[in-house]
């Protein structure tokens, strides 16, 4: 007969520990252990959850404390849900999204696929490619603001090298056709890299055995691509596009430092928006509202992202 | 000679000024001053070891660069932090520091120390210190008065090449401007001229959308041309007067000037941009406040008489410019608050007025600025004095911050993403305007 685990370990516990513990049931023992965590977490994640809740139905301002908070209803809700401003912040939030994830997964993936092919100076090309990621977003928005500069930047200069163009007769940061496009880029530039280790994982998980058989019945390249590779490497994609989608969704800091939202409110997202709304405009009551409605839109779309995920995994 | 008298009279002020805060106070405490981080803030340091040495306190700085410094500060203030102990404020946050009671008040302060509003420029006492505006209700003491104005390329200008041509051009002088019109032709003029071998252009411009740079900047048209911020017989009421057709052509003119005569790429520019195109010499013309000459005098490149100074140009509605500067207010969450008040009472001495002046502060003291040596003193005091003839400021209501992140964002709009009209941005400003004086309880 067998002893597992766990039985081994109650038979090595000190008689003194075992009846100290004694009258306890292994429910409440879990739940002791448990208790600290649950605590913390209620603390600060749940109770300001519910905060802000409750915030959202007042006009509180944080920067008035003389002044008594009123309940107000849903009338933070109806004023952001028919608030132009704020659909053009989320339109701008949708084409970045968008944009980013598409030329994230295409580069990423062929990065990883060039990658994954033996070859001389591999370790070295990945290390270099990887190294974007590894920059604070602050220094890369500020970097990429003087390779914009019309006058002197880098980008400019080669754009007008390939193409004729003056460098400085356009401005990628400046006007609203391109503005949107050079922070795509930028977050391309850096994060692509994120993208092709999810799917480099995903391509060396795939056993040699499964190309070596597909050799034996003559399938050619491309029919492997399509048919061992892309399946097996699908579910990696889509935690790649799930990680990349959330962080995106909270975009602030790099487009902040590149664009600052402008011109006008050209790249101002959701997150640039809300956080003018709750700490500069210091309208808490709203700014709550927002959160929540933001909250809620990425929390639905991340957990039927998840299921269609687990789907993917289990076929 | 006169130099010499005006040294000479500084050195004795010192003395006896200095003597009077002599006698060390019971406690010696250490006092944190908050401001922007910007070269007036370090004229302040080397000034303060003289109060540091009088008082026996000592002084410690928080300065925070321009682009946050609203964010940090009213954070600072809203939760009540004791990191300040004396704070210089931006003036439009006087009346929510006021009703929030974020600042001391100092009337009580003022008369016991003897200290007189009369005694500061008046527009600086009501843009700095006073809430509600135009009462005697006292929340600061004038520190540093600013206005928006302009530097020109003098050594450009002065190139009997250049003058020939702009004559034949506009048939005049190629001189400082005497209106708004007249300063665009001389921005279209540099515009993309090569000088010396680099292309240069005409204008650098506030156009910053993040925090008040755009407003700061476009405020010195739209005053020019007949903007009002309210009905000046019913306050409040916006609907003719911030979108007058005065308004609407001041805004056109903006953005004309923003696509005609500013250096590409120069979407987002505030003062720290324009302060470096200016030196490196890319631009004929700025538009900046006035804290900056200081150091365009002392520069290397545009220094020494390179450089020329105008106060900002009339235009068809009238004659204004924006105001800058702040005054320095007492934390009420502060403990050292005695120290803090010490701290007020020797600044405001007319010789620690007139040492700060010397040292780049802008004194806002009529004893320093009436001064008959004042106005020869440095190339730009006398256009400081013009300026300050003819200063209009933002709003200072408590919701300022509203009020100006709704005008940052219609005007960049308009002017620089060259979204709808100048009529569309104003009367969409209008609305903007009115639901947050709503929710104020204005109406």
């Amino acid at each position: 007969m067998s002893i597992s685990p766990i039985e081994r370990a109650a038979a090595t516990t000190p008689p003194g520990v075992a009846r100290r513990v004694k009258g306890l049931s292994d429910r409440a023992l879990a739940w002791i252990f448990v208790a600290p965590t649950i605590l913390l977490l209620l603390a600060i994640n749940i109770f300001p959850l519910i905060w802000t809740i409750r915030l959202s139905f007042t006009d509180y301002r944080v920067n008035r404390p003389n002044r008594e908070a009123e309940f107000i209803g849903l009338r933070n809700y109806e004023r952001i849900l028919t608030d132009g401003d704020i659909w053009i912040s989320m339109q701008a939030t949708a084409h970045f999204l968008f944009w980013t994830i598409f030329f994230q997964v295409v580069i990423g993936f062929a990065l990883a696929y060039l990658i994954n092919k033996k070859f001389r100076g591999n370790d070295l090309w990945t290390t270099i490619i990887v190294l974007p990621m590894m920059l604070s977003p602050a220094v890369v928005g500020n970097f990429w603001t003087f390779l914009y500069q019309p006058q002197i930047g880098l980008f400019n200069y080669v754009v007008g090298f390939l193409t004729g163009a003056d460098p400085s007769s356009f401005s990628m940061i400046g006007e609203v056709a391109l503005a949107p496009w050079a922070i795509v880029i930028v977050d391309t530039w850096m994060w692509t890299p994120f993208v092709m280790l999810i799917c480099l994982a995903g391509l060396r998980s795939i056993p040699d055995s499964i190309y070596e058989a597909a050799e034996c019945d003559r399938a050619s390249k491309w029919r492997q691509f399509w048919t061992i590779t892309i399946p097996l490497v699908l579910p990696f994609l889509m935690l790649a596009v799930l990680f990349r989608g959330i962080e995106n969704f909270k975009m602030f800091d790099l487009v902040v430092q590149l664009t600052g939202g402008g011109p006008g409110a050209t790249t101002e997202l959701t997150s640039i928006n809300l956080k003018r709304e709750a700490f500069e405009k210091w309208r808490t009551g709203y700014a709550s509202a927002y959160a929540v409605i933001l909250f809620v839109t990425v929390f639905g779309l991340a957990s039927i992202y998840v299921k269609a995920l687990n789907k993917v995994k289990e076929r | 000679m006169k130099s010499t008298v005006w040294n000479c009279a500084l050195g004795v002020g010192l003395l006896v000024g200095t003597s009077a805060l002599a006698v060390p106070s019971a406690k010696a405490e250490n006092l944190t001053l908050c401001w922007a981080a910007w070269d007036p803030a370090n004229a302040l340091v080397e000034l303060s070891k003289d109060f540091e040495e009088a008082s026996g306190h000592t002084m410690s700085f928080e300065f925070v660069p321009w682009p946050n410094f609203a964010d940090r500060m009213l954070n600072e203030l809203n939760s009540g932090g004791q990191l300040c102990d004396l704070m210089i404020g931006d003036s439009q946050w006087i009346g929510g520091a006021a009703e929030s009671g974020h600042y001391v008040k100092l009337n009580d302060f003022f008369e016991q120390e003897g200290i007189s509003m009369d005694d500061f420029i008046p527009a600086t006492v009501t843009g700095y210190a006073e809430w509600p505006k135009g009462t005697p209700n006292y929340w600061a003491l004038p520190a540093f008065g600013d206005v928006v104005g302009w530097t020109y390329r003098k050594d450009w200008f002065e190139r009997p090449q250049l003058q020939a041509e702009f004559r034949e051009k506009y048939g005049r002088d190629l001189d400082v401007p005497a209106s708004l019109a007249e300063l665009k032709d001389i921005a279209e003029f540099f515009q993309g001229r090569e000088i010396d071998g680099t292309r240069v252009y005409g204008a650098a411009i506030y156009t910053e959308r993040g925090s008040e740079g755009i407003t700061m900047g476009v405020t010195n048209i739209l005053y020019n041309y007949g903007f009002d911020y309210d009905n000046p017989e019913k306050p409040y009421e916006l609907e003719g007067f911030v979108n007058s057709p005065g308004a609407v052509e001041g805004l056109e003119f903006y953005k004309q000037l923003y696509d005609c005569c500013t250096p590409p790429g120069s979407s987002d520019w505030y003062m720290s941009e324009n302060i470096d195109a200016y030196k490196s010499g890319q631009v004929a013309l700025q538009m900046n406040f006035a804290f900056i000459w200081p150091g365009v005098e002392a520069d290397p490149n545009v220094g020494g008489g390179k450089s020329g100074y105008f106060a900002n140009p009339p235009g068809p509605g009238g004659h204004y410019a924006q105001l800058g500067g702040q005054g320095i207010s007492v934390v009420a969450y502060s403990s050292k608050q005695d120290a803090a008040l010490e701290y007020i009472k020797w600044f405001a001495q007319p010789e620690i007025q007139a040492k700060w002046w010397e040292m780049g502060g802008y004194s806002a003291l009529r004893a320093v600025v009436e001064d008959p040596g004042f106005a020869s003193s440095q190339p730009y005091a006398q256009t400081f004095l013009d300026s300050m003839a003819i200063v209009k400021d933002f709003w200072a209501e408590p919701a300022y911050a509203d009020l100006l992140l709704a005008m940052q964002a219609r005007v960049h709009n308009y002017v620089v993403a060259g979204n709808g009209t100048a009529q569309e941005a104003l009367d969409g400003l209008v609305e903007d305007w009115t639901e947050i004086f709503e929710d104020e309880g204005k109406y």
